[in-house]
């Protein structure tokens, strides 16, 4: 009997999806983890990822139903498919945690960052940081003759990009806040 | 019906209405309101222990010799403290237990208050679930879930920490019937689409095998029976995991023998050359698997498991079905009959020829001696002299832990207590005191090694203090005898700390806890010691002395697959390479 073809995902509890599992290029998932508002939850899901040797790329965490006492933590993760799948099924194990979503095989998806970025400098790269500034729709919410801070809304990649460019003209602090992310549609 | 009292009143309330009848636990300052309120009730034993790792591994002695959860108290601090070794222990081979812990007052949280630790801090990689508890009106409810969490899905540790302040303040008792635990509620019924195509699968199978584990005997006496009658409805082999021993009967025609790195010759080759494997509550451990990139490479597999995060954790199987194995297994019997199944049986006889071929090599025969005391014997005749006792086995960690699990026999599930995941030493003489505390009339014994026994030897006090007649039977080969001979295979032989020096001298130590000792080194002796050691109304302690060189076989090294076992003395030299030794 040669290994039989057989399509994942056969069990609707099994934590399997379609994709080759053997894979071995990383990838990156947005985790969307609904858990129980009490005190350590946090610790736990961090722990687990320390623990168990996974990533964290990036971390966000709120209360988001304070009458059903449900926080809503946001984490961005890299590993191979098995890994992945590995990852959620740790996380769907802690007892507190109610749910787990993986948005980036669910659908399409909404990613959000805020970004604060202080950038010194005058003359023509005060000028420069301006322009581009404006290029990204970013705001000026703090000046003075030396200084802006922009804020800044988008993907990763567009608040990566917009720190690249903002280097080389004097960027010298920024404060970022993680991914916030929903699926589109309903 | 709610009534007012205090926390302390709450606890051992909240134990009695979960049906504990016995507690494992060490007072101090911050538990001392509950000690208090066990003073003054009668429903529930508390056994003083002499150290709380061992309320720990007692706890787990009697959860797995009953099925029922384990009870421990613990002072804050160190006494929490000391029982992380046994939490850990509890998680790894999923040992339902509730442990109690006394906290400083709420107040003094975060001041580094005197035998204050962060408990649930330090506790929450090694339970399940764990709580501190600031509010008295919380106390009762939070007990109650926490059994049910230990309990319920895969079983394992969790932990109540209960500041001091929580215990004296008064509120309103819960009853277990007035706790919601609707949220958790991990699935026991398998997809039945999936047990179908396992079927299927079971149909056409040639070369098929049971691999069963401690899941089989968590779910509980039911599967044990149902995997009984799966075995004999498909003739199918059955092996089983160091956890899993005693699910299926040794006597019964269909048993290969233990798995895995000292697993039998024919339960290991059976594994790497079948093309269906049936994992039955097991979880693909390092133990077993040898080389993963080797294991098993022809083979289509399922895996029961009620645990998820265990399915493609290590090895990615075809067949995953999450549930009880107790609810799979019984629908998997009833698709089998309702079908009409039959095997592919030409071809599973054809199988069981070539097993027969394997078992032929007999590879648990050794060079018995009549000077010295092989341990393989000693264990072939404590198997015999005991086989028609009411009997249960307990162990240490070592060598004389996977002798035990390859001579003895075991025809039922709870009967055989060891340390699997975590291999603590220390856990035998403590989970065979836990064990006689469930089975008063039962005769407990403890395979222990020289070294592992002394680890928490205090416990022979609290067996002499409750009367229970364990009996301690140490392989003594005055060696750490599983690292010596892995230094003996790996690391040129250079014995580094593997000698058990200044060992005690055991009769006296038996005679000073005010129980009794002998010893015994001469082979013809052996068989009246060990039932002098059985006849003898107390706790017995056995000093066994073994030959000193014996090496534990068949082994497969680390690094190596199934089918590169070894089997004796001779083809051990120069086999691991060093890629295989930085595995442990
Ligand atoms: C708490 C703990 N420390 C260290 C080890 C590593 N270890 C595994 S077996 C072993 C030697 C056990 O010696 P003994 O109890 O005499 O058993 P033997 O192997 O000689 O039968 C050691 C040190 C362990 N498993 N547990
Ligand atoms: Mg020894």
């Amino acid at each position: 009997m040669s290994a039989l073809n057989i399509s994942k995902g056969m069990s609707s509890h099994s934590a399997y999806d379609l994709r080759d599992p053997n894979g071995q290029i990383e990838e990156s998932h947005t985790l969307a983890i609904m858990v129980e508002n009490e005190p350590g939850v946090l610790a736990r899901v961090i722990g687990l990822f320390s623990g168990r040797g996974y990533n964290i790329d990036s971390l966000t965490v709120a209360e988001v139903d304070h009458l059903g006492h449900k926080s809503r933590i946001t984490v961005v993760t890299r590993g191979t498919p098995a890994v992945i799948e590995q990852i959620k099924a740790q996380l769907g194990r802690i007892v507190v945690v109610y749910a787990v979503n993986d948005l980036t095989v669910e659908g399409p998806v909404v990613e959000r960052e805020l970004g604060l970025f202080k950038v010194k400098g005058q003359g023509d790269k005060r000028v420069e940081a301006l322009r581009i500034a404006e290029i990204f729709r970013a705001n000026v919410v703090d000046s003075t003759l030396e200084s802006f801070v922009f804020e800044l809304v988008g993907p990763i990649s567009k608040l990566d990009a917009f720190a690249d460019l903002m280097r080389p003209l004097g960027l010298i602090d920024m404060a970022r806040t993680g991914l916030a992310a929903l699926s589109r549609g309903l | 019906m709610s009534r007012m009292m205090t926390g302390a009143r709450m606890v051992v309330e909240a134990l009695r209405d979960q049906g504990v009848d016995t507690v494992f636990g060490y007072p101090g300052g911050a538990v001392l309101p509950i000690y208090d309120e066990i003073f003054q009730q009668n429903d529930i034993t508390h056994v003083l222990v002499r150290h709380e790792q061992g309320a720990v591994h007692m706890a787990e002695g009697y959860a797995r010799s009953t099925g029922k959860p384990g009870v421990v108290i613990v002072t804050s601090g160190p006494g929490a403290t000391n029982a992380v070794t046994g939490l850990t222990d509890a998680l790894l081979d999923s040992i339902p237990l509730i442990v109690l812990s006394g906290q400083v007052p709420t107040f003094m949280i975060g001041t580094d208050g005197f035998q204050e630790a962060d408990t649930v801090g330090i506790t929450r990689p090694c339970t399940k679930h764990n709580w501190l508890v600031k509010d008295t009106g919380k106390l009762a409810e939070t007990i109650h879930k926490a059994f049910h969490v230990a309990t319920s899905g895969r079983p394992g540790p969790v932990l109540v920490d209960i500041p001091k302040d929580v215990q004296f303040a008064s509120d309103m008792y819960v009853e277990p019937k007035q706790v919601d635990t609707g949220r958790y509620q991990p699935v026991k019924k398998g997809n039945i689409e999936a047990i179908t195509r396992l079927v299927e699968l079971m149909e056409q199978a040639e070369r098929p095998i049971l691999y069963t584990g401690g899941g089989v005997i968590n779910s509980g006496p039911a599967a044990s029976q149902l995997l009984r009658e799966l075995a004999e409805a498909t003739g199918f082999p059955v092996t089983s995991t160091l956890m899993g021993l005693g699910c299926y009967p040794a006597s019964g025609k269909n048993w290969l023998g233990m798995l895995g790195m000292h697993g039998l010759y024919e339960a290991n080759l059976a594994m790497h050359g079948c093309d269906l494997m049936i994992n039955i509550g097991a979880r693909f451990d390092d133990r077993i698997t040898g080389r993963l990139a080797d294991f098993s490479p022809n083979s289509v597999k399922a895996h029961i498991d009620i645990d998820p995060s265990s399915i493609n954790k290590v090895i990615q199987v075809e067949v995953p079905i999450v549930g009880d194995v107790a609810h799979v297994l019984e629908d998997l019997l009833n698709v089998w009959k309702s079908r009409g199944s039959k095997t592919n049986s030409p071809a599973v006889a054809q199988w069981w020829k070539q097993i027969e071929e394997w078992r032929g090599k007999n590879c648990l025969a050794f060079r018995n001696s009549d000077t010295i005391i092989k341990p393989q014997h000693a264990l072939q005749r404590l198997d015999a002299l005991t086989k028609d006792c009411d009997r249960y086995i307990t162990t240490e960690v070592g060598q004389h832990q996977m002798w035990a699990a390859q001579y003895l026999n075991f025809e039922e599930p709870n009967r055989w207590m060891t340390s699997g995941g975590l291999g603590t030493m220390g856990y035998g003489l403590p989970a065979s005191v836990g064990v006689q505390m469930a089975h008063p009339d039962a005769v407990v014994i403890n395979v222990a090694g020289d070294a592992s026994w002394l680890m928490n030897m205090q416990e022979m006090g609290t067996a002499v203090q409750f009367r229970l007649p364990v009996k301690q039977f140490i392989m003594n080969n005055e060696r750490l005898g599983m690292v010596r001979q892995w230094q003996q295979l790996l690391h040129g032989e250079r014995y580094s700390q593997s000698w058990s020096d200044s060992l005690p001298d055991f009769i006296k130590l038996a005679e000073a806890f005010g129980c009794k000792g002998r010893q015994v080194s001469d082979p013809k002796e052996l068989d009246a010691a060990i039932q002098e050691m059985l006849d003898y109304d107390g706790p017995f302690i056995l000093d066994v002395l073994v030959e000193k060189h014996e090496n534990c076989f068949p082994m497969i090294p680390s690094g190596k697959p199934h089918n590169e076992m070894l089997l004796g003395e001779a083809e051990t030299l120069g086999v691991i390479e060093s890629d295989g030794a930085v595995l442990v």
